[in-house]
């Protein structure tokens, strides 16, 4: 199985045809040593699917469930995570960078 | 986003054509700008310079935050030759996200038993590469090792946009293809835009061991000289041949 960068915002557009809520994530900043540069996409159903990444999979979960919120409110919301702490239960990011990951919907 | 833009976005595309979203963060307004109409943009100066860099961005003007994010079209690589080489590249290409089409006009080559899942143009190079076309985005690698294949499409690349040009074949075979081809009208400048012996030397020995070269060469022709271009630090990685 190949999985591209390039086809989340097709399945995007597929999913939304279909009459499902979707919501798309971007990167829109990084500071220090980021996993995915800035512009990486990731797009999310209203059933949790997803498709894309916007870290090395350290804060996608996070984005999922904050794209949860997105699709039910239509508002969007920007998110932050820093240098992840070995013992914290938040997701953070082990390589030591920091990223904004803007989620928005698609309406 | 609109469903409308999202649409419009992937259909640019699939067109070949590069665009920009334009995101303002505090409204989370967003809109889409083609690159035909950046130029006539209120932000036009960030939006081009964000198109030729080939860079998302983020911009703030008065205090207000704008994300500016590229999107172009995918980066295609032909493959002129359904050679032993291909059968490595063509698979390892497409898993990079290349989009991976091979021509050779040898039936016998260009098989789909030989080459599962990936796209086959079985006319002559000059025909199929008319077809496809050869743009800014594309790569371009002569691999059948006959000159009368590989120097009628290398021909027809060395006058197009593409952004890298590949032939297979030592350097005393390059040498002689050089010689056909400036008597074909193409001059010094131009035949050194072929890379040959093609591939970064990691001293691949296999036909897998050189796609991996090959593919790494195209991967820093797109990454880093694209790059050094803009003025900032790249250095070429190629170092001798490995033929």
């Amino acid at each position: 199985m190949k999985t591209t960068s390039d086809n989340p915002l097709l399945e995007a557009e597929k999913w939304k045809k279909s009459g499902l809520g979707v919501a798309m994530a971007t990167v829109v900043e990084t500071w220090g040593s980021a996993p995915r540069p800035l512009g990486s996409n990731m797009v999310i159903d209203e059933v949790g699917r997803f498709f894309g990444s916007v870290s090395g999979g350290c804060v996608e979960g996070d984005v999922i469930a904050a794209a949860m919120d997105v699709i039910e409110t239509g508002q969007p919301q920007m998110l932050e995570f820093g240098v992840a702490h070995e013992m914290a239960w938040r997701a953070g990011l082990a390589c030591g960078g920091k990223i904004a990951v803007y989620v928005e919907p698609i309406i | 986003m609109k469903l409308d833009d999202l649409e419009k976005l992937n259909e640019q595309r699939v067109r070949r054509l590069a665009c920009v979203t334009v995101t303002e963060l505090s409204t989370g307004y967003t809109r889409l700008v083609l690159e035909k109409d950046a130029a006539k943009d209120g932000l036009a100066g960030s939006i081009l310079h964000a198109l030729a860099a080939n860079k998302s961005t983020m911009i703030e003007i008065e205090g207000a935050k704008f994300f500016l994010c590229v999107h172009m079209p995918s980066v295609c690589i032909l493959i002129l030759g359904a050679v032993h080489i291909s059968q490595a590249l063509a698979p390892m290409a497409h898993l990079a996200d290349f989009d991976v089409t091979i021509i050779d006009p040898r039936t016998a080559f260009a098989t789909s038993e030989r080459f599962p899942d990936i796209k086959l143009v079985t006319d002559w190079p000059d025909e199929a590469l008319l077809k496809l076309g050869l743009d800014r985005y594309t790569a371009f690698v002569a691999l059948t090792h006959d000159p009368k294949i590989d120097d009628m499409g290398l021909a027809i690349a060395l006058k197009s946009e593409c952004f890298y040009i590949g032939a297979l074949g030592s350097r005393k075979s390059h040498a002689k293809r050089q010689e056909r081809l400036h008597d074909l009208g193409f001059s010094g400048a131009e035949t050194d835009l072929i890379r040959a012996p093609v591939g970064l030397n990691i001293g691949a020995i296999s036909p897998a061991e050189i796609a991996v070269s090959i593919l790494s060469e195209i991967i820093a022709a797109l990454r880093v000289e694209r790059v050094a271009l803009k003025g900032r630090e790249g250095q070429s990685l190629r170092v001798a041949d490995h033929a």
